[in-house]
């Protein structure tokens, strides 16, 4: 779909001061909606406007970034199953209100990704169907990717018991 | 009343002859989570050939093992499985840390990698490297088979001492552990075997 149909159909269903568009000069697509409507964003453009594949679902931390007003930027990238378009859908999101709507319902492949997001994160996803970590142990407390996390962890890497000789 | 030894017989000590076996057939368990599992499998595979010392005998099953070779980093969730599969290996049983994630966790100084395996089971051979080169795994099991000749006895008496159930690095105490002095090196063991 092209840029220009892709807003006019955009303003048709959400009106005009709701999201925004832009374009990088390289061509990059971008929209940026608003958190509480982000899935029926996603079902419009994914049944109207022919972005009907999920690419990745991912998140930035903007604490501590140059000029970011809001704290974490959630990412999902679309593309229609027919060319090599890209549509970067990103929404903010602000402490303490970390909840979206799931995009599973959508998109199967969803799943895992959201679940990512979530373990690295701590972004919760509502109507996830099954919405556990998936990188790190369950038991662990944190979410490692946002910025105020120390990288070094704080000290789950060592928190295990210690074999000896002879207890083997 | 005079003893003579014919021809074709060896005197030796049983604890000589048990490590002797042991050494000259080491049957690896390969515990290969990174680039140096590659490494690990060129040193099995023909040209460098670790069937020369009588390690060829990779099991994936740690029943069958003796010698657990760590190749790559471990990290948090991959540690009980690690420990878990060093407690199912029966005794006498030995372990290789190959390269420098396992052996200190390497570049990866992050929140999920362990930073050295000998923090939580024991370690008999450190290989630096990232990764080595086949030749210097097996100048570690060449190593290993001096160690086990040297020490090693038939009830394995030799894994029971004070020394062996020490940590190798401190990390008794893991909040002080940046500002504490190092550790004082383990008193070198004394030779029980040969």
């Amino acid at each position: 779909m092209d840029p220009q149909a892709l807003q006019t159909a955009l303003k048709a269903r959400f009106g005009e001061v709701a999201w925004q568009y832009s374009e990088s000069p390289r061509g990059q697509r971008r929209l940026v909606v608003p958190a509480g409507q982000l899935e029926s964003y996603l079902s419009f453009l994914k049944t109207q406007c022919g972005f009907d594949l999920l690419i990745d679902v991912t998140c930035v931390d903007y604490l501590h970034y140059r000029g970011a007003r809001d704290r974490f930027g959630l990412v999902y990238i679309l593309g229609p199953s027919t060319s090599g378009e890209r549509l970067v859908v990103r929404c903010y999101l602000n402490e303490p209100d970390l909840t979206v709507r799931s995009a599973v319902p959508l998109w199967e492949g969803a799943n895992w990704l959201e679940r990512e997001v979530y373990d690295m994160f701590g972004i919760v996803f509502e109507g996830h169907p099954d919405l556990r970590r998936v990188l790190m142990p369950e038991e662990f407390a944190g979410f490692p990717l946002r910025k105020d996390y120390p990288l070094r962890g704080r000290g789950e890497r060592h928190n295990f018991e210690r074999i000896t000789r002879n207890q083997s | 009343m005079d003893v003579s030894v014919p021809e074709n017989v060896v005197v030796t000590r049983l604890d000589s002859l048990a490590s002797w076996c042991r050494k000259n057939s080491l049957w690896p368990m390969p515990f290969a989570t990174a680039c140096c599992g590659i490494e690990l499998m060129a040193t099995g595979a023909s040209k460098h050939d670790i069937a020369r010392f009588g390690a060829e005998v990779f099991r994936f099953s740690p029943r069958q093992c003796d010698l657990m070779i760590v190749a790559g980093r471990v990290v948090m969730k991959m540690l009980p499985v690690l420990q878990r599969i060093w407690l199912q290996m029966p005794e006498p049983k030995w372990c290789i840390s190959m390269g420098a994630c396992a052996s200190t966790g390497g570049v990866f100084d992050t929140y999920c990698v362990v930073q050295g395996i000998d923090r939580f089971i024991p370690v008999d051979m450190y290989v630096p490297g990232c990764p080595p080169r086949p030749e210097q795994l097996i100048q570690a099991v060449i190593d290993l088979q001096d160690k086990i000749q040297r020490e090693g006895t038939l009830m394995g008496s030799e894994f029971l001492t004070e020394a062996r159930q020490q940590p190798k690095r401190a990390l008794l105490d893991i909040a002080t552990a940046s500002n504490s002095p190092r550790p004082q090196p383990l008193p070198i063991l004394p030779n029980v075997g040969v």
